[in-house]
């Protein structure tokens, strides 16, 4: 151990605000990154599923409707 | 080997690849950058000279070699992609630059600080200051150049151009500068390069470099998985992957 | 349609000639079209006595002062006009798709852009050394250092025109390429700009400068050698892109 006490490891021998700060802003941006990396992963699994769900309503919407429009288009082309 | 690349290209394979190794480089970088830090924050001793702000040592000089080394690394994977038409080797590229761009920033950061209490100055043209600086804004070109294009095709190659002129001059930069900068400060005190650092300082120097690789390893593994979602989302086996998780 | 095609091909891939004169082709062609737009031919120029004009007004007109930092700025200066000069060195081939016709010719592409790049040095770098000892003069450039300013401002905007059509190449079919054109290319420029200002500084400090223009050389040869693989790759990529 290179300190005696919390208090001078905290003051790291008058260079506190240098040695903080430096790796403060270091961990910080991995910690980011990470979180970065992760946030981006949730999203993309998020959006891929739910247009998934999307296509597949439409699929069956269309199923659904499909005999609906050629009635409708039989009916046009009588006009 | 042959077959090997050919599979490493395929972005299904390493997207089941990379699942299985990505956990074992994020265990292997959080247990070496907390050992690391633990180590060289509280037990290793002080500089005789510079005392306790040596110890911005222990991320400054890990996050430098990150810096140059993804440059590299991303140049490499430029040459992949546009010699194999590897895809997975640009997705890779492609999100090596952001982590590059950060890691020459923390080292020009922790640089420009640690400069107070050796300098007095927050700003010093020092040699490897000035080329870190540069090398950030290759990185920024790197980055800018991607975002310009609107085809992904056109962005990806062009990207790797840049990226393999860039590797070729970073070399050429650095001596030019190192050349420049003993020129006109003749012999001043380098932060970084002394003789015989003793064990207990260089081992956790070690130590934080090996954790910070692991990390962009794993960081690197993990985006690419992304970037391959992104990029594979019309695929069968990505749909059919999407919807078990 | 085919018997066409049969019979010319053999008449295209006539090896040696057939390079040289595309590439005094290329040269004449480009002199030509530059030498019509005087305007852009004389604008760097201009450019460069309006940088090193500012500096007096911005900095103080002390001679001593201006002496002490005269070969830096005529250097940067010389730079940056040759920078602003990048733009448009594909940009009109570009346009009118005669670049598409450059990319189809039979002779090694890397070839041809070398013939534009030897024009591009003609009608801006050259242009911009011969002018530079006049500013020096300007300047308080010391004695002794005038010819030493010319000669490493030739062979440096040399290499600065060959590593700028990279990135003209690259950015030539974005809408607005300018900015990140220069944020690709100027740092880049760094090691020319060490030793070109390096050689000057020797000259007015009256050591030998063949070591600085020996490495500008060298950095001119490396280049030479390299670069235009990149700028042919670079157009491949901007026009089928």
């Amino acid at each position: 151990m290179a300190f005696n006490s919390i208090a001078e490891f905290i003051a790291m021998g008058g260079h506190a605000p240098y040695v903080w700060s430096s790796w403060g802003l270091t961990l910080f941006l991995l910690v980011a990154l990470v979180w970065h990396a992760r946030f981006e992963r949730r999203q993309l699994i998020n959006s891929l599923r739910r247009r998934e769900r999307r296509e597949r309503a439409r699929e069956q919407q269309n199923a659904a409707q499909a005999p609906l429009q050629t009635v409708v288009e039989g009916g046009q082309h009588d006009t | 080997m042959w077959a090997f690349i050919h599979k490493l290209g395929s972005p299904k394979w390493f997207y089941g690849i990379s699942a299985k190794l990505e956990p074992w480089f994020w265990v292997a970088a959080a247990l070496l950058i907390v050992a690391g830090t633990v180590w060289g924050l509280a037990f290793a001793p002080a500089d005789y000279q510079q005392g306790n702000s040596f110890r911005i040592i222990y991320v400054h000089v890990p996050a430098a070699f990150l810096a140059q080394s993804i440059f590299v690394s991303m140049a490499v994977a430029g040459l992949v992609f546009m010699v194999w038409k590897i895809k997975v080797a640009d997705m890779a590229a492609a999100v090596m630059a952001p982590l590059g761009a950060a890691m020459t920033f923390v080292s020009l950061f922790s640089g420009a600080v640690w400069g107070v209490p050796t300098w007095g100055t927050w700003w010093m043209w020092d040699a490897r200051l000035t080329s870190m600086l540069i090398l950030l804004f290759l990185y920024l070109g790197v980055i800018a150049l991607r975002g310009a294009f609107t085809s992904r095709d056109s962005a990806s190659r062009a990207a790797s151009v840049l990226a393999m002129v860039g590797v070729i001059n970073i070399p050429i930069i650095k001596y030019s500068v190192d050349w420049w900068y003993t020129l006109h400060q003749p012999a001043s005190f380098t932060m970084t390069s002394r003789p015989a650092m003793p064990t207990e300082m260089w081992l956790p120097l070690l130590i934080m470099v090996l954790g910070f690789y692991s990390f962009f390893i794993a960081l690197t593994l993990m985006r690419t998985r992304n970037e391959i979602l992104r990029r594979e989302s019309n695929k069968r086996w990505v749909r059919e992957l999407v919807q078990e998780a | 349609m085919l018997q066409e095609t049969t019979e010319v091909a053999p008449r295209l891939k006539e090896p040696g000639e057939g390079l040289a004169l595309a590439l005094t082709a290329t040269l004449k062609r480009d002199l030509v079209l530059m030498l019509r737009r005087r305007g852009e031919v004389l604008n760097p120029l201009v450019f460069f006595a309006l940088v090193i004009t500012l500096f007096p007004v911005g900095i103080s007109p002390d001679p001593d002062l201006l002496a002490l930092i005269a070969p830096g700025l005529l250097w940067v200066a010389a730079l940056l006009a040759a920078l602003l000069s990048l733009d448009s060195l594909f940009r009109s081939d570009f346009d009118d798709g005669s670049l598409e016709q450059l990319l189809l010719a039979p002779q090694p592409l890397a070839a041809l852009t070398l013939a534009k790049v030897a024009v591009h040095w003609l009608l801006t770098g050259l242009p911009l050394a011969l002018m530079a000892p006049i500013l020096g003069i300007m300047l308080a450039l010391p004695a002794g250092s005038y010819l030493v300013l010319a000669v490493s401002l030739a062979l440096g905007s040399a290499t600065l025109s060959l590593i700028g059509a990279i990135g003209a190449a690259l950015t030539v079919g974005l809408a607005r390429g300018g900015v990140l054109l220069s944020l690709l290319v100027l740092p880049l420029y760094i090691p020319v700009l060490i030793f070109g200002a390096g050689a000057v500084q020797a000259a007015i400090a009256g050591d030998s400068v063949s070591a600085h223009l020996a490495i500008l050389g060298a950095l001119l040869a490396a280049a030479l050698m390299l670069a235009p693989w990149a700028i042919a790759a670079s157009l491949r990529i901007s026009i089928n892109g």
